[in-house]
């Protein structure tokens, strides 16, 4: 193995990265040295996740460079990358549960021995327990991974990346799924990195880890550097500040406020993915209730509960003074409840189907009779839709796969709004449509909401939330962590209580 | 009726009339009340595969359920259990046998392909186990005036497998492309994900559909017990899934699934059942029936795929233009 004792000395300068529609980084400088532990801040979407890619040889940038150790390059290989010594510890684990740790941490670097390349197990599990034991794992080389615990698995990703000798390591979120007592132990490992003189990169939402353990924060904000603190200068107020930087109006609010009568009420409820966490929730006719949250707070997966894919594992669901219980997607269109789902292209339409297909698809027991399909009727909800929706389709029976964004979205409306919904959940209903579409979206949902219907918008992009909502609650962990009205609504409260 | 439809028939047809040019006995009144008779009893099991295909499954146990419930048809008949009720016990079972496999899929969210896999070591060897690997037949001289003439009777030369295969065929159209349920099929077979996120009960309908197969191959299984009249349950029905899915796939189904028509998996037995012609009256040794087959599916499957990929090429470039022609209006 190729030893580089010597810290890492990397700059990266002026890097850019377009994607057709949308700049991901513009010009992004940032430096980080052999011993230094540096925290990389910035909401969803601030660029954070292309950057780390940009330096992990995943993408290319389209401009600036990459100075390491003072050589420059202008664009790295993943295999260069390694060589170079930058290691990744990713947000979603993903080891080979067939392998033992050993296995797992000298992946693809197993030490052979004999004619026929036989797996020398007895050094390699010597070798990684001479990686484990300063880090102080609970598991030794020869333990099945399948079992080992989020944070354990963590510890493998970081003891893989150190047998790389690594001397920058990337953690993309680590913390996201530890407890508190699990974050603490990593925490002490990357001081204890630090020790040794390897560079860490630390990605986090958790504003209170990187005042627990950086010594520099850089900021990102839509692509572009936010700023930089000094271990000296690192406080909650100036990291948020930092985050945000842009005034975001709120102009779609509707004018009379006295709230309607509550049309979906949750209560204590419990979903799978944040079983210790209970949802409490009203909403009301004629309000559009925004849900703001971090990646990762359980809202996509409250609303699969609310539509009936998933099941809850505690809690009262009432649409309409209706308490629903155990209920399937079926159900929950029956009684009035549709949602426009996160994943437009797999989950909200049939992108071979005909746009006239789509739209009627959850219509179809209504549009028929005794079971037989009515074409012509099918055909005039999909004119009507096409008409009140502005959906830009010349040939309502081509497939909706060959539709814009903002189109396929307004399909996936037009399908629920023939059902007639009393509460409409919104899951990033503008994610990758253009500007112009946004707009129509947005103007649909309020027109809806003073039909009184009861709109839940999800949404990670913190303009829409403020710009759109009536309320917004944000969700941290699984519950709502509290809700804000009219002034309190603003980005600096939205991602206080989105940071815990 | 689909364009692939008209390309296959226009192929069928071809190949028809090439056929009846090189020996013009292909046209005999007794050549095709024969070539008919086939196509009846396979294109019923046919169909029935089509609707397990259309949900991206797979129905591999098609021909050891022939073998088992013709050596339990047989067998019941000729220890004097009334016809009629035979037929219905045979459906009955063919009806368990679907739920079974439904049950596996979409409860224990086993795969299709090994469900049915097993269906079939399992059912052959029962059949096998069952007669102890003997032949079950009607005993000497014995006949049923009524369920011959239903099942193998001709009216004014038309055998009633092949009557029993239109009446089914039209069922069957009528169902999977002009009811809700068979939009919902289709559904569930382009993207079941999707499906449920529209109010399908995507489980629901997965069942009906190898419940549907299941009884349909149960109903070819009496044909076809009537039709050889013994039942040999080491060879009878064998490979005869393999053809189904090759009809099917000739006939536009996509093993992905949410893809074909019945129009379609019919021509592709009927196309098969004519190559089978064309093997026997050219001369062209029996051993060979498989590989032309092979070959001539292969050819068709490439045919097809390069025209949608033709297509697709297109689509996009007029779509590229289009949303030039959106940028500059707005």
């Amino acid at each position: 193995m190729t030893v580089s004792a010597q810290p890492i000395d990397l700059t990266l300068s002026g890097v850019t990265k377009v994607y057709p529609g949308a700049v991901a980084l513009s010009a992004v400088d940032l430096s980080i040295r052999g011993g230094e532990v540096v925290g990389l801040i910035g909401e969803n979407g601030a660029g954070k996740s292309t950057l780390m890619k940009v330096l992990g040889g995943t993408i290319a940038a389209d401009a600036g460079e990459i100075v390491i150790d003072g050589i420059a390059h202008a664009r790295l290989t993943p295999v260069q990358a390694t060589e170079l010594g930058i290691a990744f510890v990713h947000q979603e684990l993903n080891p080979f549960t067939n392998l033992d740790v050993a296995g797992n941490v000298l992946l693809g670097r197993e030490i052979r021995r004999g004619p026929f390349g036989r797996l020398d197990r007895a050094a390699m599990s010597r070798e990684v327990a001479g990686i484990l034991k300063p880090l102080g794992t609970r598991f030794g080389p020869d333990d099945p991974v399948l079992g080992l615990s989020l944070a354990d698995q963590q510890m493998l990703e970081i003891a893989r990346a150190l047998s790389m000798n690594a001397r920058l390591v990337i953690l993309d979120e680590p913390t996201s799924s530890l407890t508190l007592s699990e974050t603490e132990r990593l925490l002490e490992v990357i001081s204890d990195l630090r020790a040794r003189d390897v560079a860490v990169l630390f990605i986090t939402h958790r504003l209170s880890e990187i005042e627990a353990v950086a010594d520099r924060v850089v900021g990102l904000r839509d692509g572009k550097n936010a700023g930089t603190l000094s271990r000296a200068e690192i406080t909650r107020d100036r990291m948020v500040r930092m985050m945000i930087g842009r005034d975001v109006g709120r102009t779609l609010q509707r004018q009379d406020q006295t709230p309607g009568a509550p049309v979906l009420e949750v209560q204590g409820l419990r979903t799978a993915a944040h079983p210790a966490s209970v949802v409490d929730l009203t909403l009301h006719g004629g309000e559009i209730l925004g849900l703001a949250g971090l990646v990762g707070a359980g809202r996509s997966e409250l609303a699969r509960v609310l539509f009936g894919i998933d099941s809850a594992l505690e809690g009262t669901v009432t649409i309409n003074g209706l308490p629903l219980s155990g209920y399937s997607v079926a159900d929950a269109i029956a009684s009035g409840l549709c949602l426009v789902p996160e994943d437009r292209k797999g989950q909200g339409l049939l992108l071979d189907f005909g746009v006239c297909d789509n739209i009627s698809l959850p219509s179809l027991s209504r549009l028929s009779r005794w079971g037989r399909l009515d074409p012509r009727a099918e055909m005039a909800l999909a004119e009507t839709s096409r008409t009140r929706l502005r959906i830009k389709a010349a040939d309502l029976h081509r497939a909706s796969a060959e539709l814009s964004g903002g189109n396929q979205q307004k399909v996936v409306l037009a399908k629920w709004l023939a059902m007639e919904p009393r509460v409409l959940i919104f899951d990033e209903p503008t994610r990758g449509i253009d500007v112009g579409s946004k707009a129509e979206v947005y103007a649909l949902m309020r027109d809806l909401a003073d039909r009184g219907v009861a709109i839940l918008m999800i949404s990670s992009d913190m303009e829409e939330v403020i710009g759109v909502s009536d309320r917004v609650a944000v969700m941290c962990r699984g519950r709502i962590a509290g809700m804000l009205v009219q002034k309190a609504v603003t980005e600096e409260a939205i991602l206080r209580l989105a940071v815990e | 009726m689909l364009r692939k439809d008209i390309g296959l028939g226009l192929l069928v047809i071809s190949v028809g009339v090439m056929v009846a040019l090189i020996n013009p006995r292909f046209l005999s009144a007794v050549n095709l009340a024969n070539t008919a008779n086939l196509i009846g009893l396979f294109g019923l099991f046919s169909i029935a595969q089509a609707f397990v295909i259309v949900t991206a499954g797979i129905e591999l146990s098609v021909g050891s359920v022939i073998a088992l419930l013709g050596v339990l048809f047989v067998d019941m008949i000729a220890n004097g259990v009334p016809w009629p009720i035979a037929a219905l016990i045979v459906l009955g079972l063919g009806c368990i046998i679907g739920l079974l496999h439904g049950w596996l899929i979409t409860r224990l969210r086993l795969q299709p392909f090994v469900v049915t896999l097993c269906g079939l070591l399992i059912y052959r060897g029962v059949a096998r186990f069952y007669t102890a690997d003997g032949t079950a037949g009607f005993p000497f001289g014995s006949s049923f005036p009524m369920l011959e003439y239903l099942t193998t009777g001709r009216t004014s030369g038309v055998p009633h497998s092949a009557v029993a295969f239109l009446f089914v065929a039209a069922g069957s159209w009528f169902l999977l492309h002009r009811t809700v349920f068979g939009r919902h099929l289709f559904a569930v077979g382009k993207n079941e994900e999707a499906a449920r996120y529209s109010g399908i009960n995507t489980r629901r309908t997965i069942v009906a559909a190898y419940v549907i197969c299941a009884v349909l191959t149960a109903l070819s299984a009496i044909f076809f017990a009537m039709y050889t009249r013994s039942v040999q349950p080491s060879s009878h029905g064998n490979f005869y899934e393999l053809y189904a899915i090759a009809a099917a796939v000739l006939g536009g189904f996509s093993l992905r699934g949410g893809e074909g028509s019945i129009i379609g998996v019919c021509l592709g037995v009927i196309l098969l059942q004519v190559l089978q012609n064309l093997v026997n009256l050219l001369g062209v040794p029996s051993s060979l029936n498989f590989a032309v087959m092979g070959g001539v599916i292969l050819i068709g499957v490439i045919a097809d795929t390069q025209f949608d990929r033709f297509r697709a090429r297109r689509r996009e470039a007029l779509m590229r233009v289009t949303l030039k022609g959106e940028n500059t209006t707005q």
